[in-house]
């Protein structure tokens, strides 16, 4: 078949009934800060806000220093396999920010930055990825949900938590995180239309790092944007610049109100670039090259925010040097604490399975502590 | 006290969980203006609205997650899935999430949730619509599963699911949703479960059964007391976790054990209950522990389905087979 041919049997000229346009959908692009970190245009009111967009930047230089711990602490065989979040940490802290403490975030694996902001403490999220299960028993933030491992599964968890919202009509908004690959789950079709047909307040943001392990955004998905998958829920969608705070912020702020004031929800898609490997598992070398990664380091959010913050907001060489003492600071203690905490007794993995626990689970429960007190190599 | 069908008592009960507590939740495919496709839901959004009794978009996996949701936040939901068919989507969820919840958060989130589906054959249905599929969710750490056999053991065992603290899947032999009539009193008086019901005393050999099958079971202890063989039968009620020492013990006295389940031989709950007999029960057998169930096909459609039932003739061929073994 020619090219000719083909355009011709795609289009709409060859089809003989009449037709009207019955719908018509649009996706916008919100970004406020240039790559430079100057601002396109005019800014919302909140980038005048220096305690907030200092914060901000705050929140993000905490998530790269807890990252570049957390790496090196898994290369040196002290945390399990960890999945780095570096270069998108304007997504999760942003989205965060955006939240009132008593909406609730169910995250995805690899929005340490969101679960910072949160009150999720840097200790809990070694706990957890060094595979000790009290990592996930948040002592100051007690609403939100831990991680999901599964992708895309957690998403309808969060039509659930908004429909509990709903009935008790209180102001709050759910919202959740989760990757571009996630986007192509079922779960994630079920949860968006559900959210739509029950006007849920839930937020669903995808923050779209253009990589799913080895699979790029163009092999994920025919789709132009994957905001538009909002379209067949029947709810908004709309693109942010993901590597932006003060785009994904404005977006997210605009997103929760609407879900608290309007019971309504929204489709986020934050675009944005996973600079690191997968996990720490990973060796993203197999499938992209360093040169199809390195343009996006000028896209990095951190270095925006600084520029933005220097140019516009007269952030002083002090100040950031003081930020970042403070952050390196943190991190070092709590790998100290971590480093340093003993495990729970075998029995946690029984304790905590049930409210009501078995009898026989409880028979399993003192096999498993007397091969604990068995002699010899432990197997 | 009123005589109710199975399904009736499932209904009756759903009611009186919707009375008594405010959070609890109805949700499913068809549960609302229909009243659920065998009207297990029927009159009930008439009476609790469409916000408790909702009709869900053909989404089993979300039926499940979003109970999932709904739990955490002090909810009590309870999701129907049309027919067990359908529910494999709903697994992610069960195994993923609402059974791991608790004890990943170490406690500071739970899920309070139940499943229900009918399952089982013997109705004619179409394709797909007749699997006893329940060993799949007995092997998942952290689930209940309970099946139900009669009207009054539905209602009671139903209010104790929907009061657990924890997720329960709650199978309904949808073959006997209205075949058995039983005096249901509709107190709010739950069924502990966990706890397996003996339903005829015998000496000579302990048949275990659950769901449809009990009804089978019942009949086959019936005609075999005329042949002078006395027949224990127990309704193991709960599957997971199932009552090991109504079983073991009940064993102990007769020292013979039939095993009858509908579902699939191969990898049936039937094997672990011997096996638990095996490992703790073995030398008060006289005889080999002996199951009767599905073959291992593919439940087929209705013109073969009734060859794939247990019969009455099996069970009772292997109680004799037990019986002349010593």
């Amino acid at each position: 078949m020619s090219h000719d041919e083909q355009g011709e049997s795609a289009g709409a000229a060859k089809h003989l009934c009449p037709s009207e346009r019955v719908e018509s959908f649009e996706i916008r692009y919100h970004s406020c800060l240039d790559p430079n970190g100057n601002v396109k245009g005019a800014a919302p009111a909140f980038a005048n806000d220096r305690d907030l967009m200092v914060n901000l930047y705050r929140g993000m230089v905490r998530t790269r220093t807890f990252d570049e711990k957390a790496v090196a602490l898994q290369r040196t065989g002290r945390l399990g396999t960890y999945a780095s979040s570096l270069g998108q940490e304007a997504v999760g802290v942003a989205t965060a920010a955006a939240m009132r403490p008593d909406d609730v975030l169910l995250p995805s694996f690899r929005e340490h930055g969101a679960q910072l902001w949160r009150g999720v403490s840097p200790l809990e999220l070694l706990q957890y990825w060094s595979g000790d299960e009290r990592g996930s028993d948040f002592k100051a933030q007690r609403l939100d949900f831990p991680v999901s491992i599964p992708v895309a599964s957690h998403i309808p968890h969060a039509c659930g938590v908004g429909l509990a919202m709903k009935i008790r009509a209180e102001n709050r908004a759910a919202l959740a995180i989760f990757g571009d690959g996630a986007t192509s789950k079922g779960e994630f079709y079920e949860a968006i239309n559900m959210a739509g047909v029950w006007d849920l307040p839930v937020v669903f943001v995808v923050c779209n790092n253009q990589w799913a392990i080895s699979v790029p955004r163009s092999r994920q998905s025919a789709a132009q944007t994957l905001a538009q998958k909002a379209i067949s829920a029947g709810i908004e969608g709309f693109q942010v610049d993901g590597n932006d705070p003060i785009a994904v912020y404005d977006g997210c702020t605009y997103a929760l109100d609407r879900a608290r004031n309007a019971g309504s929800p929204t489709l986020i898609e934050a675009v944005t670039y996973r600079l690191g490997d997968h996990t720490t598992a990973d060796d993203a070398r197999r499938y992209r090259s360093d040169d199809l990664v390195s343009p996006h380091w000028k896209q990095d959010p951190i270095a925006r925010l600084r520029t933005f913050l220097t140019h516009t907001l007269d952030w002083t060489r002090q100040e950031e040097e003081t930020l970042i003492a403070d952050c390196v600071s943190e991190m070092e203690k709590a790998v100290q604490t971590y480093l340093a905490l003993a495990p729970e007794p075998v029995e946690a993995m029984f304790d905590w399975l049930f409210e009501i626990a078995p009898r026989a689970l409880m028979e399993q429960r003192k096999q498993a502590i007397g091969l604990t007190d068995m002699p010899g190599d432990g197997s | 006290m009123t005589e109710l069908t199975l399904v009736e008592a499932i209904q009756t009960a759903l009611a009186r969980a919707l009375s008594d507590d405010e959070n609890v939740i109805l949700l499913g495919e068809d549960i609302g203006r229909d009243g659920g496709v065998f009207r297990a839901t029927d009159g009930l959004i008439e009476r609790f609205g469409a916000a408790r009794v909702r009709d869900t978009p053909l989404s089993e996996a979300t039926i499940a997650g979003v109970s999932v949701g709904l739990a955490t936040q002090g909810f009590l939901p309870v999701a129907e899935i049309q027919f067990m068919g359908f529910i494999y989507p709903a697994i992610d969820q069960m195994l993923n999430h609402a059974s791991r919840l608790r004890s990943r958060t170490r406690g500071r989130l739970a899920c309070p949730m139940v499943v229900r589906a009918p399952y089982g054959a013997g109705i004619h249905a179409p394709e797909h619509h007749s699997e006893s599929t329940e060993a799949l969710f007995c092997h998942i750490p952290g689930l209940r599963v309970v099946i139900p056999s009669s009207p009054a053991r539905g209602y009671g065992l139903l209010l104790s699911a929907i009061r657990d603290p924890d997720p329960v899947i709650f199978l309904e032999p949808k073959r006997i949703y209205r075949s058995i009539h039983e005096d249901v009193v509709d107190d709010g008086t739950a069924l502990a479960l966990d706890h397996g019901f003996i339903l005829r005393a015998g000496h000579d050999v302990t048949l275990i059964s659950w769901g449809a099958m009990i009804s089978e079971t019942l009949a086959a202890a019936e005609r075999l007391s005329a042949d002078d063989i006395d027949c224990e039968v127990i309704d193991l009620a709960t599957l997971k976790p199932f009552d090991k020492p109504l079983v073991l013990e009940s064993v102990s006295r007769t020292g013979r054990c039939v095993i009858v389940h509908e579902a699939a031989l191969t990898g049936g709950f039937g094997g672990e209950i011997a096996a638990s007999i095996a490992e703790e029960g073995l030398f008060n057998l006289l005889a080999p522990i002996k199951r009767v169930a599905g073959f291992d096909t593919i439940v087929p459609m209705a013109k073969l389905e009734d060859h794939y039932l247990v019969s009455g003739s099996r069970i009772r061929q292997a109680v004799k087979e037990v019986m002349e073994f010593s």
